[in-house]
């Protein structure tokens, strides 16, 4: 079986593996990285949601052998060590996740993990267009909760913004 | 244990009052054996009081769901346990499962607000199944606070009479001159001593029964002021674990492949072989309701499904389709029997099926071995799972250990065990620890759903008295095989004559209370056995029944020419159900201007103990209506949506505000976008794209949850009040916006089917490979 090598989190990991094998089953099943949850598996509910080089993309819907040496995958756990994770007072934390707790946002928390790393991608794509992120652009993101936690990821999204 | 010893321990008995068992805050408890301090309280303590009563009332007035579930923890007398530790923490199993509903938390408020300890220092895990619980570990009902607010009370003011005790002894002071002083220290005439120091000296050798008096609800801190949820950080760091989540040693990823049609069975697997060689693949075995598969890695599991080559018997539906279902519901319905005095309105209502899936689909991790067995798994009755995988296992209860984690969401859906079940057969089938976990599509097409209903509401009046108001709800046969979380009560529910349909009605007369002087009300359930797999949604049957009665109320005042809002509150039956219309109708500016196309609606709900009011704005504009997002259903737009709740003593504002924030997302996506569609025996939605919760796009931008505060000193239910009163508010609103013939068929878009059914052979979908195109 083919070795795959990418950077997941800072760390550089080496996997053998059938190529086929979706990037989240490679997280969550052989290196025991469980932030990126399963909701569909077909990228739509996008609970696995994590950071690819820095922006939104879902581990369900890539295959291992389609990651280079130089692809950074950043999933919730490595967050806090983003570049724009500075403004946070808790270094252990990103500014986004500490708006999170704040608004104390997560009920079953089974989708938050894949909705922060959306909103800050969301933020991020904002600011590359060299604006704010706006209620619309909030509107258009796909992460779904079933708990129904929206109106407080809506001010949380802000709040997180503002010290990002 | 030592004889009753009643002792004068705790400060607040030194007020002085009367004797255990006289005063409403008075009770009894037990000191336990043990290295550290250990004291506990009866789980039976603090059954509620009859409620006031007004004359006629109906059953759900006088005896509702909450006291069937208080009361049937009578028939046990069990003990639940808090332990201090020599770190100054309190620890509590609580037999009851979180599921995002918020019980840690206010759980850990609870014990803080009586041991006068930081909440932070207490923490709540989920008990494993206690079989000796008998009925009393069954999460439902939004009943975990009502039932369990007393004794866990009991058990921390015990807790810190023995610490105040121990102190006294410590310090040569006497009782009296101890006190708490706060932040888990005790301080006396000459000095001071933490908790920490204590939790090994106020340990007893023996177990005896204490006396101790409750503080008086002025007197609280933590109870009341909003508290951030305990594992807040835990989830957005990623560190929270689910079921999948856990690193059982040898247990791995596993999947079901299961028949296109609902409740199809395996007949063959032609390929099996040829699946054996996949790459990760380690089994494959028969279970009743398919082939199981074991790999390496889910993906692979998923691959092997796809490849499986079977030959299956059609289910028991096939024939059948959600118009066929209408057509038993109505030939099904009870009739009208209350005399109609003066003019009459009568509409009937379709409900279609919906899902209670979670975003956690249905999952569990079980090792089975010869003589024992071990599951992990979100359950709300795990002493039913508990009983019937033993029973399925051939084993004895007490070789099966089952413990509850927290769940991903329920929405009732983890009332019932399928997958623990499942998974205890695929683990023994193949000798070998298993992660099982179901497919998206198995989770919508193979789950359980919320039944399908047809109620028909007739109501008559004269001048501006409404005289009769009747309501007939019938239902596809919601299971409640789950019993009251005990096995007895599962098989009472199984029982032929009695059986499922009298515990159905009983559900449904304890949960229903129009809530408004209509005369003669009189609400009735029947239900048609057809083999779905059903199970109750967030809230049962109310969302439904609520949702028809409150458009009938509207209809009914636009006859007499009245406001709403106006009529609701002439009508009222309550002062707290006054109250909140008030308050949800001053929040949210009812009456104010609207723009054409756009409207309010108002509805309330009387449950749980407590009361609510929704008040709701819709845009139904075609420039709203007519958005456009890729894959999405977009359609008419809550735009701010105003909740007002009375439930009674309030725990956590905060959690309360949260529940219903998520109750009236869960009401929008009852009114206008979330069904099943039926054809032929198969269910068509097969995943969030097809399934139409509501998305952020949906949600609305405004909200505000107003919590009215009626000097009710007893909990209410929290986890589900949020969904009936906005679901009717939401229904009323869109009525009001478009105008015309009353809407009677929900979701509103359900005849329209928006979107491309998935194939049904192989039962998944392939995983995409194109998730690099899609970055942002």
């Amino acid at each position: 079986m083919p070795t795959h090598t990418f950077l997941v989190n800072g760390r550089r990991v080496q996997v053998e593996s059938d190529p086929d094998v979706r990037l989240l089953w490679i997280l969550r099943d052989r290196l025991g990285i469980t932030g990126p949850k399963y909701g569909c598996g077909i990228n739509v509910c996008k609970a696995c949601t994590s950071h690819l080089n820095g922006r939104a993309f879902n581990p369900c819907a890539v295959r291992v052998a389609d990651l280079g040496p130089d692809d950074e995958v950043t999933t919730i756990e490595g967050l806090p060590a983003a570049p724009d994770a500075g403004g946070a007072e808790d270094p252990d934390l990103h500014p986004m996740q500490e708006a999170w707790i704040a608004q104390d946002v997560a009920q079953c928390g089974y989708c938050q993990p894949g909705q922060i790393m959306a909103a800050v991608a969301t933020v991020r794509a904002a600011r590359r267009e060299g604006r704010e992120v706006t209620d619309a652009d909030i509107d258009a993101i796909r992460n779904i909760c079933r708990c129904g936690t929206y109106f407080r990821i809506r001010e949380a999204i802000k709040e997180g913004a503002r010290r990002m | 244990m030592t004889a009753p010893h009643p002792i004068a321990q705790s400060t607040t008995d030194l007020e002085g009052g009367s004797a255990p068992g006289t005063d409403r805050r008075r009770f009894l408890g037990y000191v336990v054996a043990g290295a550290t301090l250990i004291t506990a309280a009866d789980l039976a303590l603090g059954t509620s009081d009859a409620q006031s009563v007004v004359t006629p009332p109906q059953p759900a007035e006088l005896y509702d769901l909450n006291d069937l579930l208080t009361h049937a923890a009578l028939a046990t007398s069990n003990l639940i346990a808090i332990q201090l530790h020599d770190d100054g923490t309190a620890s509590f199993a609580l037999p009851r499962m979180e599921v995002g509903q918020g019980i840690t938390t206010s759980t850990a408020m609870i014990i803080a607000e009586e041991l006068d300890i930081d909440v932070a220092k207490v923490h709540v895990s989920l008990a494993d199944a206690r079989p000796e619980l008998l009925f009393n570990q069954l999460t439902g009902g939004s009943n975990t606070t009502i039932s369990t607010f007393t004794p866990i009370r009991v058990a921390a003011a015990i807790a810190k009479g023995a610490l105040l005790d121990a102190a006294a002894r410590l310090l040569g002071d006497n009782l009296d001159q101890v006190r708490v002083k706060g932040e888990g220290i005790i301080e006396g005439l000459t000095g001071s001593i933490s908790y920490a120091e204590l939790a090994r000296e106020a340990a007893s050798e023996t177990t005896r029964q204490v006396g101790v008096l409750l503080k008086r609800p002025e007197q609280f801190t933590v109870i009341g002021t909003p508290h951030t949820r305990v594992d807040a950080r835990a989830a957005v760091t990623g560190q929270k674990q689910f079921a999948m989540d856990l690193e059982v040693p040898g247990a791995l990823p596993t999947m079901i492949c299961r028949a296109p049609t609902l409740n199809g069975t395996p007949v063959a697997l032609r390929n099996r072989d040829a699946v054996l060689t996949m790459p990760g693949v380690t089994h494959v075995a028969e279970v009743p309701t398919g082939y199981a598969v074991r790999a390496e890695t889910f993906g692979q599991c998923i691959d092997a499904v796809r490849a499986m080559d079977v030959e299956w018997q059609d289910g028991p539906l096939v024939q059948q389709s959600d118009g066929d279902v209408r057509g038993h519901l109505r030939a099904a319905q009870l009739p009208f029997v209350v005399p109609p005095i003066g003019r009459t309105v009568e509409h009937e209502f379709t409900f279609w099926f919906r899902g209670n899936s979670a975003l956690e689909p249905n999952c569990a991790v079980a090792d089975v071995r010869s003589d024992s067995a071990e599951i992990w798994a979100g359950l709300k009755s795990p002493v039913v799972a508990q009983e019937q995988i033993a029973a399925t296992l051939g084993l004895p209860i007490d070789r099966v250990r089952v413990h509850v984690v927290q769940g991903g969401g329920s929405f009732g859906r983890k009332l019932f065990f399928d997958a623990a079940l499942e998974a205890a057969q695929v683990s023994r089938a193949m000798g070998a620890p298993v992660k099982l976990m179901w497919h998206r599509a198995d989770d919508a097409r193979q789950g359980r759903t919320h039944p399908m209903v047809v109620s028909k509401v007739r109501a008559s009046y004269s001048g501006k008295q409404v005289n009769t108001f009747e309501q007939r709800n019938c239902s596809v046969r919601t299971d409640f095989t789950h019993g009251l979380g005990e096995i007895i009560t599962r098989f009472a529910a199984q029982l032929p004559v009695a059986g499922n349909y009298a515990f159905a009605q009983t559900i449904y007369l304890l949960t229903q209370e129009l809530g408004y002087n209509f005369g003669v009300v009189d609400q009735l359930l029947n239900e048609v056995d057809l083999p779905f797999n059903t199970g109750s949604m967030r809230n049962i049957y109310s969302p439904d029944t609520r949702c028809a009665a409150e458009l009938t109320v509207d209809d009914l005042a636009n006859r007499m020419g009245e406001d709403p809002y106006e009529f609701r509150l002439r009508t009222a039956r309550s002062p707290r159900t006054r109250a909140v219309l008030e308050a949800v109708a001053e929040a949210a500016q009812w009456g104010r201007s609207m723009p054409a196309g756009t409207a309010q609606g108002i509805a309330i709900h009387k449950e749980y103990k407590g009361v609510t009011a929704c008040v709701v704005e819709i845009d139904c504009r075609p420039e709203t209506v007519g958005r456009r997002i890729r894959n999405a259903v977009t359609g008419p737009r809550v735009t701010r949506a105003t909740f007002a709740v009375d439930a009674g003593l309030v725990i956590n504002p905060r959690g309360l505000e949260a529940q219903m924030q998520g109750g009236v997302m869960d009401g929008i996506a009852l009114a206008l976008t979330s069904s099943l569609h039926f054809r032929r025996g198969r269910f068509l939605e097969a995943s969030w794209d097809n399934y139409f919760y509501t998305r952020h796009w949906n949600a609305p931008p405004e909200m505000e949850v107003v919590v009215v505060d009626n000097g009710v000193t007893q909990p209410g239910g929290a986890g589900e009040a949020g969904v009936a009163a906005s679901f009717a508010a939401v229904a009323c609103a869109y009525w009001r916006a478009v105008g015309g013939p009353m809407p009677t068929s929900f979701p509103i878009n359900h005849q329209a089917l928006a979107f491309e059914p998935k194939p049904f052979v192989p039962p998944v979908p392939a995983s995409p490979t194109d998730g690099r195109n899609h970055m942002y």
